[in-house]
């Protein structure tokens, strides 16, 4: 019995060696990093869309975060965190070489991804981060994709270059002006539906600023995809914590979205849920 | 006369069974009285999502309890019991004091003995079954209490005996969830020699066991000895991983597995699209319990969050209601309340579970089926409104039907709701397997004797083949799962591939 003891404490080391080191930390701005982590499974299986949910610590809270990028060969995963409560400052104070608990994935229904024409990405703050999948995918179906990054100031806007690469043409926009041009993400989307025929619009950012592209869009008429980012625990179906109205049905974010039709969604309902736990992450992030 | 009763009835002739059989009369046997398990008081317990309310026999009460049992010619008790335990088998070794030789007994036919001694319905199986049940109107012997304690005995004991388990014989096949069915079926297999592998989407293995049932009722503690026992026997087990998702059937199948059998568990929420069910304040039994019991919630260095009530209301009868409404009181809720649209006897929930929570405090407010919820300024639930019910004709089920007193309707102040009214099958693994064949309640459909599906080497059951039925029933098909698939994979692989 020994023996078989041994063996499994080796096979645990050895899976603990290979699976969700951080390899490569950025920090993007004051409150944002960027994590390479090793998942080499995840990497190979995962698709536009898709996220993973991660824990740190043993008594970590399961956090859902998009999967923004992956690298095949090298078997790693990029996500990209907001340091905004007690949880994600807790990963974002792990560093290259460190370990992350837990991580599964990829779950979530994988976007959508047709040659449809012109594109237009609408990604506000750290929003940015889970739109990067889908426009690199939509630019290698062969659409036009046209993006804005809209922050509230300079420091704030991410992936600027990357977004430039996948994108025809980037427009940079922040509350205070102070890079880009100065207004909401709304006002710029609302120039290039107006200059030029959009097929399908895709917004991610905080839920207020895709409520209001959602109502811009509709004025226009144009297909708008949002990703929520709702308040989850497993991920999987099990819980939902994740609930949304989606055409006057209830319908689970982990697995019937998390991109959903922003014309059908009630995104009031959305906004009140996600400050279900308000007080509770007050509380926690003055904790510390 | 079968293998199985053939066996039943060796084993009785062994010697010292009968020695032991005729050591005490029957009469003086009928005329002990059944023991009575020892609990905490309902004041103490209340204060602690932990303690345990079953305090377990006394090794003396449990040879007592165990003499009452006849040693009967046909023990119908097996016949009740879904994974056949051999009964009269352990429940003698117990009187004879052999408390260990009676966990090696249940161990060869269940690989969670100490957690079916704490959550199996004994009285609708086995003790139902019970000669003293059947034949003469008195209280069953307490099989469920005796195999809790020789179960307990041994952990204790620090002399856990692992089961033999037969030579490797090379043949990998996986387990997809890790809950009851999975475990059981891994068992088996295990034994049998097979390369078995446990796969789970959460970070902690046990499944509903888990994340579902309460420490108060089943301390995690006991739940890890027991899979501590499989990966001893040397089943692997990996966490963080969604079969079909982190990696796809035909990956596994090149990694060499031959044979799936998928007990992934009916862990999708019912609601019942009633005005307000979103609202803040309104959840689901599997995210209120899922919070508390497998991200510990309530302890103060948690990072996950609970919502707290003052007036909880859980709506359902079944076990889940249960041990909902009986957490929340431990959370410090003043009213716990349990909704149910049919009368107290009907209720789905254990006998036991209904009267702890009796004992408790929680109100029961039944014939009352909730309408719509109502929102306090900040968007939280704070009224429940309720549709008065009485009982119609028998439906299906056999149960009353509950009928709306036109009219009749109440509110009632709350700030929690947790809704506990049943799951259905979770999606997420069937919708990876093409060409399964599914029921149109999205239950994988099964060969009832081989818990085969439509695709030969896909074996499944627990919940997602039933919907939503207990433990040991999920066990019973993990066994019934391994024997089959191992005839399976006998007759494709005749020859091993060695060692």
């Amino acid at each position: 019995m020994r023996s078989g003891f041994f063996v499994r404490k080796i096979k645990l080391i050895q899976r603990l060696i290979c699976m969700n080191k951080i390899v490569e930390k950025y920090k993007l701005s004051e409150n944002v990093c960027k994590f390479i982590v090793e998942a080499p499974m995840i990497a190979k299986s995962r698709k536009p869309g898709n996220f993973v949910i991660l824990r740190v610590g043993d008594k970590g809270e399961r956090i859902p975060l998009t999967i923004v990028d992956s690298d095949i060969e090298k078997g790693t995963i990029t996500l990209i965190v907001q340091n905004v409560g007690a949880s994600s400052r807790k990963l974002c104070q792990l560093g290259a070489g460190e370990f992350i608990t837990d991580m599964v994935g990829p779950l979530g229904k994988a976007t959508h991804i047709y040659k449809a024409g012109t594109i237009l990405a609408l990604g506000g703050g750290v929003g940015v981060a889970p739109l990067f999948p889908i426009v690199k995918a939509f630019k290698e179906a062969g659409n036009r994709v046209i993006t804005i990054l809209a922050a509230r100031n300079k420091d704030l806007v991410i992936l600027e270059n990357e977004m430039r690469q996948w994108s025809d043409e980037v427009i940079v926009m922040t509350d205070d002006g102070s890079s880009g041009r100065k207004g909401l993400v709304t006002e710029g989307a609302e120039e290039v539906i107006k200059r030029e025929k959009v097929d399908e619009c895709v917004a991610i950012g905080p839920a207020i600023m895709m409520k209001f592209c959602a109502l811009l869009t509709k004025k226009y008429d144009v297909p708008t995809q949002v990703s929520l980012n709702t308040i989850m625990v497993d991920g999987t179906g099990m819980c939902g914590a994740c609930r949304v109205t989606v055409n006057g049905e209830t319908k689970f974010t982990c697995i019937d979205g998390p991109e959903f039709n922003a014309h059908q969604i009630d995104f009031d309902e959305l906004l009140q849920r996600m400050r279900a736990y308000k007080n509770e992450e007050d509380q926690a992030r003055n904790k510390k | 006369m079968t293998e199985y009763t053939e066996m039943l009835n060796r084993e009785r002739n062994a010697e010292w069974r009968v020695a032991l059989r005729n050591s005490v009369p029957n009469k003086e046997r009928i005329a002990i009285e059944r023991v009575k398990m020892t609990e905490v008081e309902p004041h103490e317990r209340i204060k602690s999502q932990t303690c345990e309310v079953n305090r377990g026999l006394k090794a003396e009460q449990a040879q007592r309890e165990a003499s009452r049992c006849m040693d009967c010619v046909t023990p119908t008790c097996v016949e009740g019991c879904p994974v056949s335990i051999n009964i009269p088998k352990f429940v003698k070794q117990i009187e004879a004091g052999k408390f260990l030789d009676a966990a090696v007994t249940l161990k060869e036919f269940s690989a969670l003995p100490a957690v079916c001694g704490r959550v199996c319905p004994q009285e609708k199986q086995c003790e139902l079954k019970c000669f003293y049940q059947q034949k003469m109107q008195k209280e069953p012997v307490a099989i469920g209490y005796l195999e809790r304690f020789a179960a307990d005995y041994e952990r204790l004991s620090g002399k856990i005996q692992i089961p033999k388990v037969e030579a490797r014989n090379g043949i990998k096949v996986a387990a997809i969830g890790s809950g009851p069915s999975s475990l059981s079926f891994a068992g088996d297999m295990i034994k049998f020699g097979y390369e078995v592998t446990v796969f789970e989407a959460l970070h902690e293995i046990g499944g509903v066991l888990k994340y579902g049932i309460p420490e108060f009722r089943l301390p995690n503690s006991v739940v890890d000895v027991e899979l501590e026992n499989l990966k001893e026997m040397g089943v692997t087990f990996e966490k963080n991983f969604v079969v079909g998702r982190t990696a796809s059937f035909d990956d596994l199948k090149e990694l060499g597995y031959k044979a799936f059998f998928v007990g992934s568990g009916a862990g999708l929420p019912n609601f019942m699209n009633i005005p307000g069910e979103n609202l803040n304040g309104v959840m689901s039994s599997n995210e209120y319990l899922t919070r508390v019991n497998l991200m510990y919630a309530n302890q103060s260095d948690s990072d996950t969050p609970v919502m707290l009530g003052k007036r909880v209301a859980v709506i359902g009868g079944g076990n889940t209601a249960m041990d909902a409404v009986r957490t929340s009181k431990r959370l410090g809720a003043e009213r716990s309340i349990i909704i149910y649209r049919r009368s107290l006897e009907e209720m789905p929930a254990r006998l036991e579970e209904i009267k702890h929570a009796q004992e408790e405090g929680i109100e029961f407010m039944n014939l009352a089926n909730p309408v719509e919820y109502l929102a306090d300024a900040g968007g939280r639930v704070a009224k429940v409104r309720l549709q008065r019910m009485k009982l119609g004709e028998p439906d299906a089920s056999g149960r009353r039907r509950p009928v709306a007193i036109e009219g009749d309707i109440v509110e009632i102040e709350v700030d929690l709701v947790i809704v506990a009214i049943g799951v259905s099958p979770n999606p997420l693994i069937p919708a990876s397997l093409a060409g399964l064949k599914m029921s149109r309640y999205g239950t994988i459909e099964v060969n009832e004797e081989t818990m085969q599906s439509s695709i030969p080497e896909i074996f499944a059951g627990g919940d997602i083949v039933r919907g939503g039925a207990t433990v040991i029933l999920a066990m019973g098909d993990g066994r019934r799962a391994a024997a089959s698939m191992h005839r399976y994979l006998q007759e494709k692989y005749k020859k091993p591939t060695g060692k």
